[in-house]
């Protein structure tokens, strides 16, 4: 199971924050701050995995983060998911969201969360792996807008 | 209409959207919280706006300040309005704000459930596919249990799309409505074999989630997933199926043979697989790795599966080789993974993990942390006699080195683990052990003095010979205090000092000098310790103190003892003045006993025996569960109340406060320990040479005692050498590496005695069977330990139950889907549908009155022509059993008069009542006839619950299941039930949707049947008559606080005390005084609401009413009532 899936940028400004297990807000906020003070301070050249994060899950859980140019992707899992495999994931989200966006920067992830949070809806539900395959998962993204193109035509109309 | 919706949409435009505000954050970096306050507030005006698309747009905006730290809990309510908005745009903006701020505890919740399900059925897929997104995240068990079936269903939905997400929201359902697990799993189970991929993958996400905490119940499903993974081409799908095998095989050994086969074939699929996403990673050469990539993931599968294969070793072996050159490669994340694998292979073949040693220690250097915590962890498994000095080394080094503080705290508890692993198992030396201890304590800023303060403690009492040793070093400790407090970045370490005072205490008859460490104890600056330390302190000084006399008892020259006497009497008072009552209690106690001691001791008296005795008794480990054993003993009550319970309010007040501080020490005296002479005179020369040996020993002179009279401090300690590379060095602490060498050469020593004794052996017995021994390297038996540890199990209460159930945690919701679900399902089992549920029904005080009710009852039309056609032809014979159709049903109203088709205007069929006691509660009484010639039974009663109405159902069943009807009706009976239901809002009139169905029984056969109809909720069923007199009555209408409206009744034709008569007859009015040609009449809500009529004889109502809704709908009733004579 995946926990948690936070994307902020190098100064530690969330950008996207969705987590499987609730939490009050300040304890969000302090765990993203954690995160990210973990995740930063190590080189582009050491692993993409970190366990020890202490607010998050505990032992059987650990971060596996990817850094894009000024983004840190990072998801915490459970020791049911496969580290390549969220790896993975990870690189088939960053994908998707780069052709939605038409090259994705940081910028569209801050003007557009709630897309970005309706491209995520479609890869992972209720913190479980539903959609690898990346064709699907923009066609049902694409469906989606245009059904929501359709509904804001009447006002147009009148 | 079209003008509302433009002026609407130009409103729109001038509100900020999503991107203004983000824009408007970005420039008010100076001022963002504030420039955020302005916008909540603007939100809430937007919110309280009735244009749906301003409300989504401000929901919208909500979730981006929730991502920033804003608690948007109170809009919850909005959320739930968003989410209900017929748009799919609105919809997903609430769904998603939903997901983002709604748990378990939000009350909102609870009003989505019809919400949800109307959109789980909706036509639109996208639709439910935003439902059941959102559902994923905040289903609670009241949802999952409500709407279990719902998704059930749709887990067979024409649509892939809806399947997977269905099948996958299972898993979260099942963990919040275990019932559920049973009856959904052949679904479940079918859903694997699904044609779509994603659902498939779907399907075994779920299982194999549902399978890793209890593997057994799915060792059925073994040879279906078998036949899977051999076909499936999805990786992921192979990578969780070969996870679930990795839980099943250590269950059921014959697995694991066959599975080595097929797996071997998916090597070549899953390197691809790896080796392009190592491809994104980094820009290693593939053509070099690939092999082992797909190596690495090769063997992490079959270690899994070889552990029940003993004769795999070899290849086993084969696998640590080749992890080992992943572990020295350059990649950082082959690395990690490498570690990973060999870790889970420790498990199984720890010893050929063990000959890899050197590259785990090697990996401690490395500079990703994670690295080095995975070494770490390896290390703690592959520990043993040997290495474990060699082991403990390395670390120490490292934790010198290493820069962090997380680190090196995660390398001390590291060392304390693999240390005190199965207790004290590896450990040859506790004077070693103890080295490390204080070694340790020298670390700065660690969090974790308590531990090292508790291993301490713990090796002390439970290794009898180590006390002679630890109480001297104890005694340095305490000695040299100041190094360890003077630092107040090094707080969490004065823990030890807890540990230091209590075994120099305790232990004291072991004390080379107890004055001068009495003196250390009693120092002004302990005053500065934290308080449950310094109780330690003052209790401790008590029991040396003890020490001191009983030392001195005998002694012509008491000059020692009373020396010690005065000592406490000086330096005690600064303790009684304390701020922590534990201190000062223990201080003024102690200091008034000493006084006593004093007197007497100027009398010449000897006291020692008695003071001696007060701290007479031994001490032995507890056991941390010993508490919860204690048996309960026959005839006590723990839930009885002693007293009669306190009221709330002064409960309320007392909150339980930590007087005493939360490490209590275990105190008690051990009774002088047996130590026999000979073992302590073995020791003795055993240490001498020790300390011979170690430079850092600080010799025990016969003068020290002198110069702690002349200057107290460390002066006089002689600093021999320092390691200046080690910084901020204890001085006189030992030095744990010459334990290390010292160990070596007992060991050494003992191997050639054996050796010794073998050849005495072989000249006695010339027969070959000494070969055994000269076997090469020792093996891990022949170490035999220089110490033992003494008290190896901890103490238990007497006749404690023994249980070993507390292993996992009750709160693990995995503990309730540990369910067999082999066992043929139960019908009892079956999920909550709407209705069919049985349970008993309510019988409400209320007793029937006169009126009669205006009650407008209707078959409901529900069936579809096309149902309508295929039915026909079926029933041409049966047509009794045809129940669902409208034509059918009044071929059934012949034999059934079931009130709702038997209707007519005077007939009482049904009876709609409020309470008075109760303004939320309304009685309805139901008359079920039978007019048929069958006999009907297993009647239940259901009624589609609404936002403001729902049916009381008893007290544990879900709000969706049926009521049973407390009787049968035989052929040409009736008989009344009622039911009660809660209303919340009454001001408009309602109608429930509601099922009955029942069983029609004949000689030849027996039908399960079903109706539906509508139960109509008038206003008028709120009003209650209620008598009022006219002054009260006028000074009502004075008091303005009534609106007004009037209607005319069209065409009523008869006389006017009859229509009085039908008002108050039909619509619950009492007349308040009649003049003439006009009336006033009176009427109250259940709920309080004044409706008052003032009727002429021109047929006009003026009518005045608190509640303006209300007073429309009872009049439109009254119209509705003349409108049908």
């Amino acid at each position: 199971m995946i926990k948690a899936i936070l994307i902020f940028n190098n100064h530690g400004k969330p950008r996207l924050i969705r987590f499987y297990q609730y939490f009050a807000e300040d304890m969000q906020q302090q765990i993203i701050r954690e995160t990210f003070h973990l995740v930063s301070k190590r080189d582009d050249n050491v692993c993409n995995f970190l366990e020890g994060g202490s607010l998050i899950g505990g032992s059987d859980y650990k971060l596996i983060y990817r850094h894009y140019a000024t983004l840190y992707f990072v998801f915490c899992v459970d020791s049911s998911e496969s580290e390549l495999g969220i790896l993975d994931l990870i690189q088939v989200f960053v994908e998707t969201l780069d052709k939605c966006f038409e090259n994705v920067c940081e910028l569209d992830l801050i003007f557009h969360m709630d897309k970005v949070h309706y491209i995520l809806q479609e890869v992972v539900m209720g913190g479980m792996v539903l959609e690898t395959n990346m064709n699907e998962i923009i066609a049902q993204v694409e469906v989606q807008n245009r059904l929501e193109k359709s509904e804001s035509l009447p006002f147009i109309l009148h | 209409m079209a003008l509302k919706i433009v002026k609407g949409s130009i409103d729109r435009m001038f509100d900020k959207n999503l991107q203004d505000l983000v824009r408007g954050i970005r420039n008010h970096k100076e001022d963002e919280a504030k420039y955020i306050s302005t916008c909540i507030d603007e939100i809430k005006q937007e919110l309280k706006q009735d244009n749906i698309a301003v409300k989504a747009n401000a929901v919208c905006k909500l979730t981006y300040l929730q991502m920033l730290g804003y608690d948007v809990s109170w809009a919850a309510f909005n959320i739930v309005e968003v989410m209900s908005s017929s748009k799919f745009t609105y919809k997903r903006i609430g769904y998603l704000a939903a997901s983002q701020c709604f748990h378990e505890s939000t009350d909102v919740i609870m009003l989505t459930t019809n919400q949800i399900r109307k959109d789980l059925s909706s036509p639109n897929q996208y639709d439910t596919g935003v439902a059941l997104t959102g559902l994923s995240c905040f289903v609670t068990p009241d949802l999952a249990r409500d709407l279990a079936n719902d998704i059930m269903t749709l887990m067979s939905h024409t649509k892939p799309y809806i399947r997977k997400k269905a099948v996958l929201i299972m898993y979260k359902v099942f963990l919040k409505y275990p019932e559920s697990l049973r009856p959904a799993f052949p679904r479940l189970k079918e859903k694997l074999e699904d044609p779509d991929p994603g659902v498939q993958s779907a399907a075994v996400n779920v299982i194999c989630e549902l399978a890793r905490r209890n593997p057994k119940n799915y060792l059925s499903l073994a040879p279906l997933f078998f036949k899977l993974m051999t076909s499936s081409t999805n990786n992921w799908v192979l990578i969780k199926i070969i996870k679930l095998f990795g839980a099943l095989t250590p269950l059921e050994p014959r697995l694991g043979k066959k599975l080595i086969e097929p797996l071997t074939n998916l090597i070549h699929r899953i390197y691809l697989f790896f080796s392009q996403i190592l491809h994104h990673l980094s820009a290693i050469t593939l053509v070099c790795f690939s092999w082992l990539i797909a190596f690495l993931f090769f063997i992490t599968v079959l270690i899994s599966l070889s552990s029940g294969m003993p004769n795999h070793s070899a290849s086993i072996q084969l696998c640590v080789q080749k992890l080992r050159i992943l572990i020295e490669d350059s990649d950082q994340n082959l690395k990690y993974l490498g570690l990973l694998a060999m870790s889970k292979i420790l498990k199984t073949h720890p010893k050929s993990v063990q000959s890899h040693k050197d590259l785990i220690l090697q990996c401690l250097d490395d500079k990703d942390e994670s690295i080095r915590l995975r070494a770490l962890d390896l290390l703690y498994g592959m520990v043993s006699k040997k290495n474990l000095m060699e082991i403990v080394k390395k670390l120490m080094l490292h934790v010198d080195k290493a820069e962090g503080t997380t680190y090196r705290d995660e390398l001390l508890t590291k060392i304390i683990d693999i240390c005190s692993q199965s207790n004290y198992q590896y450990i040859t030396n506790f004077e070693w052990y103890i080295s490390i201890l204080v070694e340790l304590t020298r670390l700065e800023g660690t969090r974790h003095g308590h531990l090292i303060a508790s291993q301490m403690l713990d090796v002390a009492i439970r290794v009898k010979a180590i006390r002679v040793f630890a109480v001297a070093q104890m005694a340095t400790l305490l000695d040299n205090a100041h190094m360890l407090t003077g630092n107040t970045q090094r707080n969490g370490i004065c823990e030890v000092l807890y540990a230091a005072a209590w075994i120099c205490g305790e232990f004291s008859e072991h004390l080379e000098n107890p004055m001068e460490t009495l003196e250390a104890m009693l120092r002004p600056k302990v005053a500065t310790l934290p308080g449950h330390i310094q109780a330690v302190y003052v209790q401790n000084a008590a029991k040396l103190f003890a020490t001191v006399l009983k030392s001195q008892e005998g002694n012509t020259d008491s000059t020692t003892a009373q020396e010690a006497s005065q000592l406490m009497i000086d330096r005690l008072p600064l303790f009684v003045q304390s701020a922590n009552l534990e201190v000062q209690e223990r201080a003024s106690c102690i200091l008034q006993l000493v006084k006593y001691i004093q007197k007497l001791q100027q009398k010449d008296v000897e006291v020692s025996e008695e003071v001696c005795a007060l701290f007479a008794g031994e001490l032995n480990p507890v056991a941390p569960k010993a508490q919860k054993k204690v048996p309960i003993p026959d005839g006590l009550d723990l839930d009885a109340w002693i007293n009669e319970p306190p009221s709330e309010s002064e409960s309320e007040d007392e909150q339980p406060k930590a007087i005493f501080s939360k490490e209590e020490p275990k105190h008690s005296r051990p009774r002088h320990t047996e130590v026999d002479e000979k073992e302590l005179a073995r020791r003795r020369e055993a240490r001498k040479q020790e300390q011979a040996n170690n430079p850092f020993y600080i010799k025990a002179s016969p003068s020290s005692q002198k110069v702690y009279q002349e200057t107290p401090g460390v002066e006089h300690i002689p600093v021999v050498q320092i390691d200046l590379s080690v910084p901020l060095k204890v001085p006189g602490l030992p030095m744990s590496d010459q334990y290390v060498k010292l160990e070596e050469e007992r060991r050494q020593k003992e191997r050639a005695e054996k050796k010794k004794k073998d050849k005495k052996k072989r000249k006695e017995k010339r027969s070959g069977r000494g070969k055994k021994h000269d076997s090469g390297p020792e093996s891990e038996e022949d170490i035999t330990p220089a110490h033992m540890v003494d008290i190896v199990t901890e103490e238990m209460p007497e006749n404690a139950l023994p249980s070993d159930d507390d292993e996992r945690d009750p709160a693990d919701p995995h503990k309730a889907l540990d369910i067999d679900l082999d066992k043929p399902l139960a019908d009892s089992e079956k999920l909550p549908v709407r209705s069919h549920r049985a349970a008993e029904v309510l019988k409400s005080p209320a007793e029937d009155e006169e009126g009669e009710n205006v009650s407008s009852l209707e078959p409901k039309k529900k069936s579809s022509k096309e149902k309508r056609e295929k039915k026909k032809d079926k029933d041409k014979d049966r047509k009794v059993k045809m129940l669902f159709d409208r034509r059918l049903l009044r071929l059934i109203s012949v034999m059934l008069t079931f009130i709702f088709l038997f209707y007519s205007f005077d007939r009482k069929a049904y009876d709609i009542q409020g309470n008075l006691q109760d303004g939320s509660q309304v009685v309805v009484s139901v008359i079920f006839e039978n007019k048929c010639d069958s006999f009907l039974k297993s009647m239940e009663f259901n009624v589609l619950d609404s936002l403001n109405s729902k049916l009381q159902r008893p007290e544990g069943s879900g709000p969706h299941d049926s009521l049973t009807i407390p009787f049968q009706l035989p052929p040409g009976v009736s008989n009344e039930a009622r039911f009660v239901f809660t209303v919340q809002s009454i001001i408009m009139p309602q109608k429930l949707k509601g099922t009955l169905t029942f069983i029609v029984k004949n000689e030849e056969s027996s039908t399960h049947e079903k109706l539906d109809f509508k139960l109509h909720f008038t206003c008028t069923s709120y009003l209650i008559t209620t008598p009022c007199y006219s002054d009260a009555f006028a000074k009502l209408l004075e008091s303005g606080d009534l609106k007004s409206s009037s209607i005319r009744l069209e065409g009523v034709n008869m006389p006017f005390h009859h229509l009085l008569a039908r008002i108050c007859f039909h619509h619950h009015f009492s007349v308040v005084e009649r003049i003439d040609s006009c009336a006033s009449m009176y009427s109250r809500s259940i709920q309080g609401h004044h409706v008052c009529l003032l009727v002429k004889i021109t047929v006009s109502v003026d009518a005045k009413c608190d509640e303006p809704t209300l007073l429309g709908n009872v009049l439109d009733e009254i119209k509705q009532t003349f409108s049908q004579c």
